[in-house]
């Protein structure tokens, strides 16, 4: 492993031409810089999120150009925009169709909490609700460069993931789910509102 | 182009059983309308859309209004004996008035560029009764739009050729745009929360009292 082995010992290996590593951080480098976002947007997010793709912000640079039109090949999910109550289902199939490992980013105040749409009945108030998220963007929209925030931050927490040990990463976790039950559609509103697996409302006391 | 009494004249001409009534605005805007009740409201509507005088036929939007039911209150003067003298005494009568659907629509005219002329019809109260002819087979524009009446408001539009939820899933049963509409129960933290938003939060946090000096009270 890569704390095991001294660093100054590592670096002088490395003048002389050999490269000490472990299949942890290799396995990790491997992914961090390679994550394929799910092609989809919901609201005026998603125009900052083609901005960041796009020539002058140039996600490309951290290997996340590659958008997939198809959940079985993406590993991230950048949730950018307002999610109705409509649309909350198929966010968490879509979810529920990415392999394992995903990641979720939710982009903008609507993914997050609903933002200014909150108290309105047919909004949800933010996708950690049905899905876990990974990295938050509060922002509405959020610009190009807070999406590239995110973005090396959840490359960050790739690289800390451990492959072994008991707070290994939950893709690799079997007890861990990597599926989720999607919401459905009620008379009022989604049944269930929240999953509460998932989804820890903050105690809060009301001055 | 014409005043709207011209033709609501002329349309009672041509469509003799039609009763319409002229629904007067008072206020900046001052748009009055012609109200057309339902049995007759789809070949009015024909009229106005072929009629090569005005030739309506551009529908730019159809919208619903909701009203409750509401309590008129009358004042009339009446001669009464009080204490043995006849006196003018204020008799204060109160009717209960039922609420209705209505719909709205925004008519203009491409070829002769004017307008607006505003139409609306009413259902007959806005419990079982809420059905109004679609206008849609007139113009095509309010296909969608009396789809989302249909979806907020509940009104069906009888002849309408896809009349389906637009916004809301299909298994929803509320009216949202109702003014008696109850929002489902999912109230959720709020920084700053303020008048109706306030209310809710009050009921679904816990006050601290020790907490309440720091707010500035009204």
């Amino acid at each position: 492993m890569s704390d095991k082995i001294d660093e100054g010992l590592r670096s002088e290996l490395q003048k002389q031409g050999i490269w000490v590593t472990s299949m942890q951080d290799l396995y990790n480098w491997g992914r961090k810089n390679s994550i394929w976002p799910l092609q989809f947007g919901l609201a005026c997010c998603a125009i900052e999120m083609i901005a960041t793709a796009a020539s002058r912000y140039d996600l490309a640079r951290f290997g996340g150009e590659v958008f997939r039109p198809s959940p079985r090949q993406a590993d991230l999910m950048i949730v950018a925009g307002t999610v109705t109550k409509k649309m909350a289902p198929q966010i968490v199939r879509l979810y529920n169709q990415m392999p394992d490992p995903k990641y979720v980013i939710a982009m903008g105040a609507c993914a997050i909490s609903g933002g200014p749409f909150k108290q309105g009945y047919n909004v949800l108030k933010g996708i950690d609700r049905y899905i876990p998220v990974d990295v938050y963007i509060p922002g509405c929209p959020p610009r190009p460069e807070a999406l590239l925030h995110a973005f090396m931050e959840l490359q960050r927490k790739i690289d800390e993931q451990k492959l072994t040990g008991t707070n290994k990463a939950s893709h690799l976790d079997s007890a861990q789910p990597s599926e989720f039950p999607v919401p459905a559609f009620g008379a009022h509103d989604l049944e269930p509102s929240l999953n509460s697996d998932v989804f820890h409302p903050p105690e809060i006391e009301r001055a | 182009m014409e005043s709207l009494e011209e033709i609501k004249a002329r349309a009672e001409a041509v469509v003799p059983d039609a009763k319409i009534e002229i629904v007067l605005n008072p206020g900046p805007a001052n748009q009055p309308s012609l109200l057309l009740e339902a049995l007759s409201a789809l070949r009015v509507a024909r009229f106005l859309h072929d009629d090569p005088a005005l030739r309506l036929d551009f529908c730019s939007n159809a919208t619903g209004v909701d009203w409750l039911d509401r309590k008129v209150k009358t004042t009339r003067k009446v001669k009464k004996l009080v204490e043995g003298e006849e006196k003018e005494v204020d008799e204060t009568t109160e009717e209960s008035v039922p609420g209705y659907l209505e719909a709205v629509y925004h008519l203009y005219s491409m070829s002769h560029k004017h307008g607006p002329v505003i139409i609306r019809s009413r259902t007959v109260n806005r419990a079982d009764d809420v059905h109004l002819p679609s206008l849609t087979p007139v113009w095509r524009s309010a296909e969608m739009q009396e789809r989302e009446i249909f979806d907020l408001y509940g009104i069906h539009f009888d002849g309408h050729p896809d009349l389906r939820r637009i916004l809301m899933w299909d298994e929803f049963v509320d009216h949202p745009m109702r003014k008696d509409y109850v929002e489902p129960d999912d109230y959720e933290y709020e920084p700053t929360p303020h008048d109706e938003v306030l209310e809710r939060a009050k009921e679904h946090y816990p006050a601290r009292p020790e907490l309440e000096q720091l707010t500035p009270r009204e």
